[in-house]
């Protein structure tokens, strides 16, 4: 069963000058995790609110738990959870009072709330922190606050928006985690992000989005090889150019690109490959100046599928019309 | 229903809970009204001969409990634009709380800060002299009216605050409507100084009539220069009510419109 539809989703700004979603579809089936991938502006925020009833598409229709987001976003409020690119918690309060006021909002009642906000700062490491105004929090600890809050009914559907932009490698990893536990007890999951390591951690599926369409879908395996998966890339004298051509010609069992002194050339077997490289290195008597695995990136997924790189291509729609923030 | 009530509540609780975690916030919010009534009170004071016995102070007073409370326009609104800035009101909105439970209860929040600031400014005023003379009901009852004007004015904040957005811009917008306002009035010189044209639109500013209704409730016999006959300066009291129910049913229904619509 699909938990989150979205059939031909198109919403302009600015009287039709910007447009953010343009034919937008994607869907989710219940219990696995969609990563939304694609660069500043490509439209995952606008798709997002529109899934989580903040905004009305222009046309189109989509429904999530089965229920019609523009009809009855009353339901659909109650099925979700919401969490977006900025923690979106009163920072003049702490922690715990934001958790327990958001229990309250969900009609929890009084000790209901205060249990739940105990259970889920203990859960997300805040404990400590719980009766510090968030104001203090590092950014790592302000998100989890933020996903806390938007876990408190338990819900079966979530929709993160790029939960770890902006966060330094410590507190994305803690993030993963902390999503990855999630997706084991069962949520149905659509995350945004502008990164494909990202995504490959974290999504079953992968759908890539540029200027408000999907233009690829699939498993993140699917996606490598479309995109031509890890490549071998070894750097060399001038002089061992060619017999450096001629072993990584077959690992890989395809043609290398040369570029100087940088040989290249994709590879299916990772680290495996690389180890015969080094080996064959070795026996060779070439030194390498620099050799290593290199995972394509948004920027070489946006360049095979698209033809350009992944840049800040359109406004960001939210900036223009709701608040001054990127 | 009753869902709507209680979630407005909890909205409202929120903004105490902010004065009570950053009690500096309080400090702020009562230190500049009361500096007013200081400032007037010692250097304007001095200066104008009111013939009212007691003082410029008794004149004074009520034109600071109005333009203070007037100010709650501008407060109301740059705290919603933050909210919004910050990506709370998103969130709210994501809830399944009932419509409009999230401005209500910041106005009702706003109206329970303005009680305090109104309480701080009485004791500054009775400080330096001021005091009214019309008895406990009157004077109560001026104070519901002020209580009612700051509420009425709150609901305009929440419109201008869910217009603009962006909170640096609402506090010059806020102050751009709240200062000619409060000083094209009867509240700090008599009227009847000023150019003809001026004066009509003194003697109808809904900030002259609140300011001589309080004077007329506080036991003042001399509203400071309204005209004589005109009829806001006869009726202050009708006018000013008037004036509160109307900005209250054009402006309560128009947020809430807005603030259900204003993404979309």
């Amino acid at each position: 069963m699909k938990s989150v539809i979205a059939e031909n989703l198109v919403k302009t700004y600015n009287k039709g000058e910007v447009v953010a979603l343009n034919d937008l579809s994607l869907d989710v089936e219940e219990g696995t995790v969609l990563g939304v991938l694609g660069p500043n502006g490509a439209g995952k925020t606008t798709t997002v609110r529109i899934l989580a009833t903040l905004l009305k598409p222009d046309s189109g229709h989509a429904t999530v738990a089965g229920i019609d987001v523009v009809k009855h976003p009353d339901k659909v409020r109650e099925m979700i959870g919401l969490s977006g690119q900025y923690a979106a918690v009163d920072e003049t309060l702490t922690g715990w009072d934001n958790l327990v006021m958001f229990g309250r909002l969900y009609h929890l009642g009084r000790q209901p709330s205060i249990d739940r906000a105990n259970e889920l700062l203990e859960r997300f490491d805040l404990t400590e922190a719980a009766r510090r105004p968030i104001k203090t929090y590092s950014g790592g600890m302000r998100r989890r606050l933020d996903l806390a809050a938007s876990l408190i009914v338990k819900p079966k559907i979530l929709f993160l928006d790029e939960p770890t932009t902006g966060l330094d490698p410590r507190g994305r990893q803690d993030m993963w985690g902390v999503i990855q536990d999630l997706v084991k007890g069962g949520v149905t999951l659509l995350l945004t992000t502008q990164y494909l390591e990202e995504a490959d951690q974290l999504a079953d599926e992968i759908a890539v989005i540029d200027r408000g369409t999907v233009i690829a879908r699939g498993t993140s395996d699917a996606l490598k090889k479309q995109v031509g998966g890890e490549r071998l890339e070894i750097t060399v004298e001038n002089a061992d150019v060619a017999a450096t051509q001629e072993i990584v010609a077959r690992i890989s069992g395809h043609s290398t690109h040369t570029d100087l002194r940088t040989i290249s050339a994709p590879v299916l077997n990772g680290s495996k490959d690389l180890m015969d490289a080094l080996r064959a290195m070795d026996e060779a008597k070439i030194h390498p100046l620099d050799i290593g695995l290199k995972r394509p990136s948004l920027d070489d997924v946006f360049l095979s599928l698209t033809g350009h790189v992944a840049e800040e291509t359109v406004v960001e729609p939210v900036k223009t019309k709701r608040r001054g923030k990127k | 229903m009753k869902n709507a009530a209680s979630d407005a509540l909890v909205i409202t609780k929120r903004q105490l809970l902010q004065l009570a975690r950053v009690p500096e916030l309080l400090v702020f919010s009562t230190i500049q009204p009361v500096m007013f009534v200081l400032l007037f009170r010692f250097v304007f004071g001095g200066s104008i001969d009111t013939g009212e016995s007691g003082g410029y102070v008794q004149l004074l007073m009520p034109g600071i409990f109005v333009q203070t409370v007037a100010f709650t326009l501008a407060s109301t609104a740059i705290g919603l634009a933050e909210d919004m800035k910050k990506g709370l009101i998103d969130r709210f909105r994501s809830l399944p709380i009932s419509r409009g439970a999230v401005i209500i209860g910041r106005t009702f929040g706003d109206a329970l800060l303005n009680i305090l600031v109104l309480v701080v400014m009485a004791l500054a005023g009775f400080a330096v002299g001021w005091r009214p003379t019309s008895g406990i009901l009157q004077t109560t009852l001026a104070f519901l009216f002020l209580f009612m004007f700051g509420y009425a004015l709150s609901w305009i904040g929440i419109l201008v605050g869910l217009s603009v957005k962006e909170a640096r811009t609402v506090q010059s917008v806020g102050f751009l409507v709240t200062f000619p306002l409060t000083f094209l009035s009867n509240a700090f010189a008599p009227t009847t100084g000023m150019p003809r044209a001026l004066q009509y639109f003194a003697e109808w500013n809904p900030v002259s009539t609140m300011v001589a209704a309080c004077r007329q409730l506080f036991g003042l016999e001399n509203n400071f220069g309204a005209t004589a006959n005109s009829w806001p300066s006869q009726y202050p009291l009708e006018t000013s009510l008037f004036y509160m129910v109307l900005l209250m049913v054009i402006f309560i229904p128009l947020s809430i419109r807005k603030y259900k619509n204003f993404s979309s």
